[in-house]
């Protein structure tokens, strides 16, 4: 198959227009959901979608993608209302609340998934996909759904931005000024269900989770700005839908929603390691430059000390009497210093180890540390 | 004669299900008190990849080899987990949400790459085959058991052996891990044996109920118990017999509904958590509401006495110290007055005759005490 042909593919489009969809509406959603700590929040909604597909399915009596979607919504929206009420209600903490709902609902789908199956008729088939999704399985239709979804949940983002924003950072605040906040934040938990919902066929009900969460992870790495958090995540999705999306398209019986997920996880890995300003691996390296830098100090001050109690400037330190004072091998650092010009290598007897002395240069710059730090600490 | 009950398909199928159940529910009460019920979910799901991973390098479907090897699966995502918010870039839920579907998506990849034809598929996966426990066996002693139930009820054996050794400790790690940890008690460890035992029994429910069900195991019968009892040891006790009432009743529902009988299982569970939550006799919704609408009442009697006692003593105290004036100076309506003043003269307050009301010696008491309360005692 040629590259033409590839990107000419009906199915090939299809997919990768219903990831990218997908990888929008889950990354601005989700941005919100991260945030305001309700990440988990996203993974009960979306396993609480299975008896919703089934319930869709058996009101429409067929795949209708419509119902179905419906249905996840309300059972997803259902989900939410059990966790509020679980922990408004009773004395039951919000781990444990999350969990019930979570894994209550999904087994109440999983009830009516064998209901269906009971029931006969071939059709029935195609409600596993929605457990871990199947890309190929999209049709043109399905995606103005999709799309209209998607226009609608950007819209009303847009339109309440400055409420939403406020409600994530500083609920008490929003509630002072007279907004509605507990209105908004059921709306921003709807939006999540909403999410949940356009992800079905690609990702699945098992996994839709990860794609709440992962894009906004990743995109929250590199910008501290909730407008460029909001853009970058649902990029990040983007990328991650469509990527997954065309690999399980490549082959068949590969299933998209873990492909989907994977992608997004690297993305994540990635951002957290290498992330300017804020990855690891730059804390890493900034960490050991700074305990390298130190450790010079700290014997440039030592030979200061022992030439003075030895009123000679030029007093030779013995390489393992620095080692031992400083219970660490100090060859190294004594070399960046000579590399430095601020010590040299004096000669020595043989058989006895390396000798050291201060350079003018290095005497100056450890007057100088020294003076620091008597000034520290007077 | 033992042979004929192993020979039993819904007799085995009930038996497993309640090992599942009771080992399931005998962990289940640490982890809600310690607020780490979505560890369990995290767990159960990346034991996916640690099923698929020891299946594909040893070649064991089961037993104690895959029990151990892809517990540590689930003993990884949680030091994942800890990393990953102990290094400040990802908020604790998030990183539940990111460690455990990159790693159940891995799982689910391999199975479908390298696992397509063989018994454990995406399905079983998800929702297990208790069903089926039955068909495969083992030889135990010269009899043939199905071999879900030997290893689940090893698990049970352990656990149980596990919580009973550790009692003492587990309690006050789970309460007060600072003390424990000022005891020498080390409660992280504890909590990390806790960890595995639950992935151990996850990887030995998996057969029998799936990644997903197993969480309601886990959670949904340990939070009944906590709505309806104070004391850990009742919790352990309330928990475990839940679980084992849910699985025969879930199994029994399930073959006359001709329905999934985890899910079913599972979903009893629910039943009685959404039974506990509304009928508790201490915590349920129903009991808070009366106790409220009984203090209302009480508080209102006592308004009913203090009034009394203002005017007992002026020539007013026809007009006021009658039941009319409960509506037309206290401003309650008709049904109010009416409750008030038989709860008043029931507590042995206020005595009536005809119209006239007056205070008995007790309603004296009390109207003074809350008047001039520094006379009391004094």
């Amino acid at each position: 198959m040629t590259i033409a042909e590839f990107l000419s593919d009906y199915t090939l489009q299809n997919v990768a227009l219903g990831a990218a969809i997908l990888g929008v509406v889950s990354g601005v959603l989700g941005s919100f959901a991260v945030l305001r700590q309700q990440s988990l929040v996203g993974d009960a909604l979306s396993h609480a979608a299975l008896p919703g597909v089934c319930l869709g399915f058996m009101v429409a009596g067929t795949r209708d993608l419509g119902a179905i979607m419906a249905g996840a919504l309300l059972t997803g929206g259902l989900a939410a209302l059990t966790i509020l009420a679980l922990t408004r209600l009773s004395r039951l903490k919000t781990d444990a609340a999350i969990g019930i709902s979570l894994s209550v609902f999904f087994a109440l789908g999983v009830v009516l998934l064998t209901v269906i199956q009971g029931s006969g008729g071939a059709s029935q088939a195609g409600l596993e996909t929605f457990l871990f999704g199947q890309a190929a399985a999209i049709l043109r239709s399905d995606l103005w759904v999709m799309g209209g979804i998607m226009v609608a949940a950007l819209a009303v983002v847009l339109a309440l931005w400055k409420e939403f924003k406020l409600i994530t950072f500083d609920p008490t605040f929003a509630r002072t000024l007279g907004l509605p906040v507990t209105v908004l934040e059921v709306a921003l938990t709807v939006m999540v269900a909403l999410a949940v919902v356009v992800g079905l066929q690609m990702v699945g009900v098992v996994l839709m989770a990860a794609m709440v969460i992962a894009p906004a992870v990743a995109a929250r790495q590199w910008t501290r700005r909730l407008e460029h958090m909001v853009v970058l995540s649902a990029l990040i999705g983007m990328v991650s839908g469509v990527t997954g999306a065309v690999i399980s398209a490549l082959r068949r019986g590969l299933p998209t929603g873990p492909l989907i997920v994977l992608a997004a996880s690297a993305i994540v890995l990635v951002s957290i390691l290498f992330a300017p300003g804020r990855g690891v691996v730059w804390d890493a390296l900034a960490r050991a430059r700074e305990r390298r830098s130190l450790r010079g100090r700290q014997v440039l001050t030592t030979l200061l000390q022992l030439a003075r109690e030895h009123g000679d400037p030029e007093y030779p330190a013995e390489q393992g009497m620095l080692d031992a004072y400083h219970r660490l091998g100090t060859r190294a650092v004594l070399d960046r210093l000579a590399a430095r010009g601020l010590v040299t290598a004096a000669a020595h007897m043989p058989g006895e180890g390396g000798h050291w002395i201060l350079t003018p240069t290095g005497q100056a710059e450890a007057q100088r540390l020294s003076a620091e730090i008597d000034g520290a600490r007077g | 004669m033992l042979q004929d009950a192993f020979d039993n398909p819904g007799l085995m199928i009930v038996a497993t299900g309640m090992a599942v159940g009771a080992a399931a529910a005998l962990i289940g009460p640490f982890l809600v008190l310690r607020r780490n019920s979505m560890l369990s979910d995290a767990i159960s799901h990346s034991i996916v990849f640690g099923i698929v991973t020891v299946w594909l390098l040893t070649g064991f479907a089961s037993g104690p080899v895959q029990i151990a090897g892809a517990a540590l699966t689930g003993v990884l995502t949680v030091f994942l987990t800890e990393a990953l918010a102990r290094s400040g870039r990802v908020k604790d839920d998030a990183a539940i949400g990111l460690v455990f579907p990159a790693l159940f998506s891995a799982g689910v990849l391999l199975l479908n790459l390298y696992a397509r034809d063989v018994h454990i598929d995406a399905h079983a996966v998800l929702l297990g085959e208790i069903g089926f426990v039955w068909l495969n066996t083992l030889e135990v002693a010269g009899y043939h058991v199905p071999q879900s139930l030997v290893w689940m009820g090893t698990m049970l054996a352990v656990n149980a052996g596990f919580v009973a050794l550790f009692w003492k400790e587990l309690k006050l790690a789970t309460f007060d891990p600072v003390l424990a940890h000022a005891f020498g008690l080390r409660p992280r460890a504890l909590f990390y044996g806790l960890l595995f035992l639950t992935s151990c029994t996850a990887v030995a429910a998996f057969d029998s109920v799936g990644a997903i069900l197993f969480i309601a195991f886990v959670i949904v019968p340990p939070s009944t118990a906590y709505l309806l009892t104070d004391r850990p040891l009742t919790m352990v006790l309330l928990g475990v017999a839940m679980s084992a009432i849910s699985s025969v009743a879930g199994y029994w529902l399930a073959v006359l509904w001709d329905v999934s009988i985890g899910g079913m299982m599972a979903l009893m569970t629910g039943c009685f958590l959404a039974a506990a939550f509304l009928f508790g006799p201490r915590y349920g919704v129903i009991a808070g509401l009366r106790r409220r609408a009984r203090q209302a009442l009480e508080n209102e009697a006592r308004a009913l006495v203090v009034h009394l006692m203002t005017h007992e003593k002026g020539a007013e105290r026809h007009e006021e110290n009658v039941a009319e004036a409960l509506r037309t100076h206290l401003g309650w309506t008709r049904a109010r007055s009416k409750a008030v003043l038989s709860r008043s003269l029931g507590l042995g307050l206020v005595l009536r005759k005809g119209n006239a009301l007056s205070l008995t010696d007790q309603g004296r008491v009390e109207a003074e005490a809350l008047l001039e309360p520094w006379r009391r005692g004094g």
